[in-house]
């Protein structure tokens, strides 16, 4: 599988590094090696879910209880989860930071995730959610970072893209 | 059985919990009672208030959490049953006031008055310790009875489809958020 391992690893390394310690997944393709370093991880606690809308609950839940947490993601999760963002982290001022897998742009194969790729960042920004798009493993770790921090200072939602650049290795 | 009646008779249980509602009438009934600084009120995000609950009670597995749903709310998330049972957290109580109705927004039925029983919805999810009760005394011994266990509990508790005359209270959302947050971290 022409996952990214090696930069599916730097993501990891720069989650942690940030204090992350409850990841909450739904598995997706481009996501396979991150859930498993989570899963891998007794620092971690990974929480997999039936549906990505609960993970906003969750994200919720754990900052209140003063701890740092992120989602993982595919666009098409994100779509699922709308409600939840808005009407619970936003509405609550919650602090989330969602990693999303960006399938369905330039280079996808699969046309089922076409339309999804087409949407993703017009509605990330119609929901006022500023949008990293990572696809240089060397400033992942400074970008997570950075996403983390805004998050954490407006207590607002981030969302983090996962490139195909950065995720697959015969892009 | 009235929720409030419910609510009322184990008010005093509630003191060294985090405690999440729904939004609506549950929210409001229990302010009705006397706010608490560790109570928190998800006034929206339907659905996701067990969520809420499992992410704290994960996060603080010495914490006792309590929930309580409502039957319009869990059918919106039925698949977080299963996530609930799949990490079962010890310290977490999961209280359903099923009025077979969405109240709150004009009393329309849900599906639990003529066909889904969500208790076993629940044992099937995999919830290790599940009840349905109709009468308070019930559900006052099984309410206890399950903060006793030290296990993951579905409690259902069939409710009349009543409520307050109003929803909105005087306590400001974020001002909860934030009290609730503080709450948990003295804790």
């Amino acid at each position: 599988m022409p996952v990214s391992a090696a930069n599916s690893q730097i993501v990891f390394d720069a989650l942690k590094a940030c204090g992350v310690r409850m990841i909450s997944a739904l598995p997706e393709t481009w996501l396979v090696h991150l859930i498993r370093l989570a899963d891998d991880d007794p620092e971690v606690t990974l929480v997999r879910l039936a549906k990505e809308e609960e993970g906003v609950g969750i994200s919720m839940g754990a900052h209140l209880a003063g701890v740092k947490s992120a989602m993982l993601m595919q666009n098409h999760g994100f779509l699922a989860a709308i409600n939840g963002i808005v009407s619970g982290a936003q509405l609550y001022r919650i602090p989330l930071l969602m990693l999303i897998s960006d399938r369905g742009t330039f280079g996808e194969r699969d046309p089922w995730q076409t339309e999804g790729g087409a949407v993703t960042e017009a509605v990330l920004t119609s929901l006022r959610i500023p949008i990293m798009r990572l696809d240089d493993p060397a400033k992942v770790a400074l970008r997570i970072n950075q996403a983390q921090t805004l998050a954490y200072s407006s207590n607002k939602a981030v969302a983090v893209l996962l490139t195909r650049d950065l995720m697959w290795e015969d892009a | 059985m009235k929720r409030l009646d419910a609510l009322r008779a184990i008010y005093d249980q509630l003191n060294d919990c985090a405690v999440v509602t729904i939004m609506g009438a549950v929210a409001a009934e229990l302010q009705s009672i006397g706010h608490r600084p560790n109570f928190f009120y998800l006034q929206h995000a339907m659905g996701l208030a067990s969520s809420v609950g499992l992410g704290i009670a994960l996060s603080r597995p010495s914490l006792p959490v309590v929930v309580f749903d409502g039957d319009g709310s869990l059918l919106m998330n039925l698949g977080g049953l299963s996530t609930l049972a799949r990490y079962r957290p010890k310290n977490l109580l999961h209280v359903v006031f099923d009025n077979e109705s969405l109240l709150s927004v004009g009393g329309f039925p849900t599906a639990t008055g003529t066909c889904t029983r969500l208790a076993e919805v629940a044992a099937a999810a995999g919830v290790p310790r599940t009840a349905c009760v109709t009468l308070i005394e019930e559900f006052m011994s099984e309410f206890a009875a399950a903060q006793r266990a030290g296990e993951l509990t579905t409690l259902v508790a069939k409710v009349d489809a009543v409520g307050p005359a109003a929803f909105v209270t005087d306590l400001g959302l974020l001002e909860n958020r934030f009290q609730f947050q503080r709450y948990l971290k003295s804790r």
